[in-house]
């Protein structure tokens, strides 16, 4: 023990540790307040909350798991974006040698049951804080974001199902997107549509309404493959960032985690 | 692996089939058409709304966790039960079943205690605001604890099962059933009641926008920051029926009793491709026009369609009024009778406008049961049917 101690002064007594944190070990409250105020990371907390609202049973952890599994869906996505290349020629083959040549092949794993898995937290988080009112004033607001953050999750898990380029892939999205057609106005077989037209030329058909906007085809093809990849890789996942920051800013600035006045 | 399991089991049970099991089978598998599933789970959630300080007891709900899985092991050595469970991209469907069950419980049971201490006017479980504790190192701890596990749990997982892989995708190869990602099957499931411009694009745009809206429109300011039913039991029972019901009921009926051709098909019924496609429905617009006219067999009504404008009216209009009359009196006359009646206490709290937009919300939310209803016991296919514009409902 004496050995192992004096190693660890050692280290938090040299120039290199003190540059890094600025205060020392967390042991009592202003050391402890100093832990958080002096990360970058960890001030997005306050330094002190109330007790009722870190009660496990409170907050179920939802929204913090939700967030942790956003990042593992960065980290492992990042990973397979090395090995993953969105053309159909090689999609699929990608994966399949994916799954037989990479090294601890979990990758591919981890990334789709982490979706499942974020698209189920979400929802509980949700209601838990719906069933413990914290969307009323003053976080009504917060409350909106959230919804946004739950649409753009889904459609994170939705653009991501194209990619393996399989029979499920391809079918599920097919179905999906179906829905595309129907737009009112936007969509050549949506109510409206048809009163859209210039000279009796129609100005929605299948190679110009939202469908075709979100496939960059009339059927699922090379050009939603790319539309989806670029949209579930980079477009979906930055906005999403942005709105978690936001989310987490609004929690602290509406006066942290909500309880009874 | 999970496939060699099963089969010793199956065959440990010695190939004997079991009279009484087998009826059983069959009646659950009854029980899960639409009508019976969706109608049986409504009325389990208004139970469970009403004896909510009873079920939440841990024994009790214990008890029920415990039937449940019971129920759902042994449905397991159903064959056809468990090809659908253990697809792979089927299982978050159990994760989802169990872990919004055990949240649920977590926040019903948290509303029963508080409940029962502001009877008897005791603070509550969340008091004590001034009750502060560090960040680090309660919270931080916490969370850096909730990460670990979190991160075993999704590794084990992925050691365990396999993502799954399917044929290349081959365009010409429609599998049937055709289904959306698991999350959305509730969607799809209402495209069997609705047109896909109201399932798939107003429906989805109108939940969206209620949620958002739901803080504006809420106005009781009581029970916010901690679980409570009897300070707002309306809004609670609403968001419930939405999210249990209309969300996750119908995605595991999308799951597990949608078979080829979108037939329904029970947990332990074998997936016949072959079965004839639903029968024909019918619209409003053929109910009044021919049907009633032949149930009355008055001289001046002869049964039949219009096909002739009316005054300025064009002859879809002439056709489809009696459906316009319909959705038109839902949508527009039923709020203001509702605001002086039920929703009276509702509307003075509310006013005119937040009114408004709460009544479009929650009636486009109870049109999708009012249709399955209709759709079940009298084959209704649509209030109002012009499909020179697509435009039905
Ligand atoms: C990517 C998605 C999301 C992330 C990462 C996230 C994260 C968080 C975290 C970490 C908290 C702190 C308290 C807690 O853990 O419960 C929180 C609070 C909150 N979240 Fe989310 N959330 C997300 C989506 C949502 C959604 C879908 C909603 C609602 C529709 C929502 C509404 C709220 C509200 C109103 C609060 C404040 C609650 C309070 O003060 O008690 N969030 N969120």
């Amino acid at each position: 023990m004496g050995l192992f101690n004096a190693v660890g002064n050692y280290f938090r007594d040299s120039q290199v540790w003190g540059s890094i944190f600025r205060h020392g070990v967390p042991r009592d409250r202003r050391t402890r307040a100093m832990a958080i105020l002096s990360n970058v990371f960890l001030h997005l907390h306050p330094v002190a909350v109330r007790k009722s609202g870190i009660r496990l049973s409170f907050t179920w952890c939802m929204g913090g798991l939700t967030f942790f599994l956003f990042i593992a869906e960065t980290i492992s996505g990042v990973l397979l974006m090395f090995y993953y290349r969105p053309v159909v020629e090689y999609a699929y083959t990608d994966i399949v040698g994916l799954r037989a040549h990479v090294t601890l092949g979990l990758l591919r794993e981890i990334h789709r049951w982490g979706a499942h898995a974020m698209v189920i937290a979400i929802w509980l988080h949700m209601l838990r804080v719906f069933l413990t009112g914290s969307y009323k004033p003053p976080r009504e607001f917060n409350w909106g974001v959230g919804v946004i953050l739950l649409t753009l999750t889904l459609l994170l898990s939705f653009t991501g199902y194209l990619l393996p380029w399989d029979q499920l892939a391809i079918w599920a999205i097919t179905v999906g997107s179906n829905m595309a057609r129907a737009t009112p106005f936007a969509g050549h077989e949506g109510p409206g549509a048809a009163l859209l037209q210039v000279g009796g030329v129609p100005l929605i058909h299948g190679g110009s309404d939202a469908r075709f906007l979100l496939l960059g085809g009339t059927v699922v093809g090379p050009g939603a493959l790319l539309r989806f990849y670029v949209l579930h890789c980079i477009f979906i996942p930055v906005v999403v960032s942005v709105l978690i920051a936001v989310h987490f800013w609004r929690v602290r600035k509406d006066g942290g985690i909500s309880g009874p006045l | 692996m999970i496939d060699t399991y099963w089969q010793l089991l199956a065959s440990a049970e010695g190939g004997h089939s079991d009279g009484l099991i087998d009826r059983l089978k069959s009646t659950i598998d009854y029980l899960c058409a639409p009508e019976y599933f969706v109608t049986l789970t409504t009325l389990l959630l208004i139970v469970a709304l009403l004896t909510y300080k009873i079920w939440t007891k841990p024994k009790v709900a214990g008890l029920i966790f415990a039937a449940f899985t019971f129920f759902y092991v042994a449905s397991m050595f159903d064959e056809d039960f468990f090809k659908i469970i253990k697809k792979p991209d089927n299982v978050p469907i159990t994760m989802m079943i169990y872990f919004t069950g055990f949240c649920t419980w977590l926040g019903f049971r948290q509303a029963a205690i508080n409940d029962d201490r502001m009877k008897r006017g005791e603070p509550l479980l969340e008091s004590g605001a001034d009750d502060k504790v560090l960040v680090w190192p309660d919270l931080v701890y916490t969370e850096l604890i909730a990460l670990v596990l979190c991160t075993a749990f999704l590794v084990v997982w992925a050691i365990v099962l396999k993502a799954p892989l399917e044929p290349p995708a081959n365009p010409t190869n429609i599998p049937n059933p055709s289904k959306a990602p698991w999350y959305f099957l509730g969607l799809q499931e209402l495209l069997v009641y609705f047109d896909p411009w109201i399932a798939g694009v107003l429906l989805p745009g109108l939940i969206i926008v209620g949620l958002i809206a739901l803080p504006y429109i809420d106005k009781n300011p009581r029970g916010n920051g901690y679980y409570t039913l009897r300070e707002r039991p309306f809004v609670i029972s609403v968001f419930m029926f939405g999210f249990v019901i209309m969300w996750c009921v119908l995605i595991v009926l999308g799951t597990f009793l949608r078979g080829p051709n979108w037939n329904l098909f029970g947990p332990f019924e074998t997936w016949d491709p072959h079965r004839p496609a639903a029968l024909l429905n019918i619209n409003v617009s053929d109910v009044f026009w021919v049907v009633l006219p032949e149930r009355l067999a008055l001289s001046w009504w002869k049964p039949g369609l219009p096909d002739q404008p009316f005054l300025f009216l064009p002859a879809y209009l002439v056709r489809e009024a009696p459906g316009l009359v319909l959705v038109g009196g839902y949508f527009f006359v039923l709020p203001v009778f509702l605001a002086q009646t039920v929703f009276r206490r509702i509307y003075r709290e509310i006013g005119f406008v937040r009114y408004c937009v709460f009544w479009l919300l929650l009636s486009w939310m109870f049109i999708v049961p009012i249709k399955m209803v209709l759709r079940w016991l009298f084959n209704m296919k649509y209030f109002v049917a012009i499909t020179e514009f697509f435009f039905n409902i």
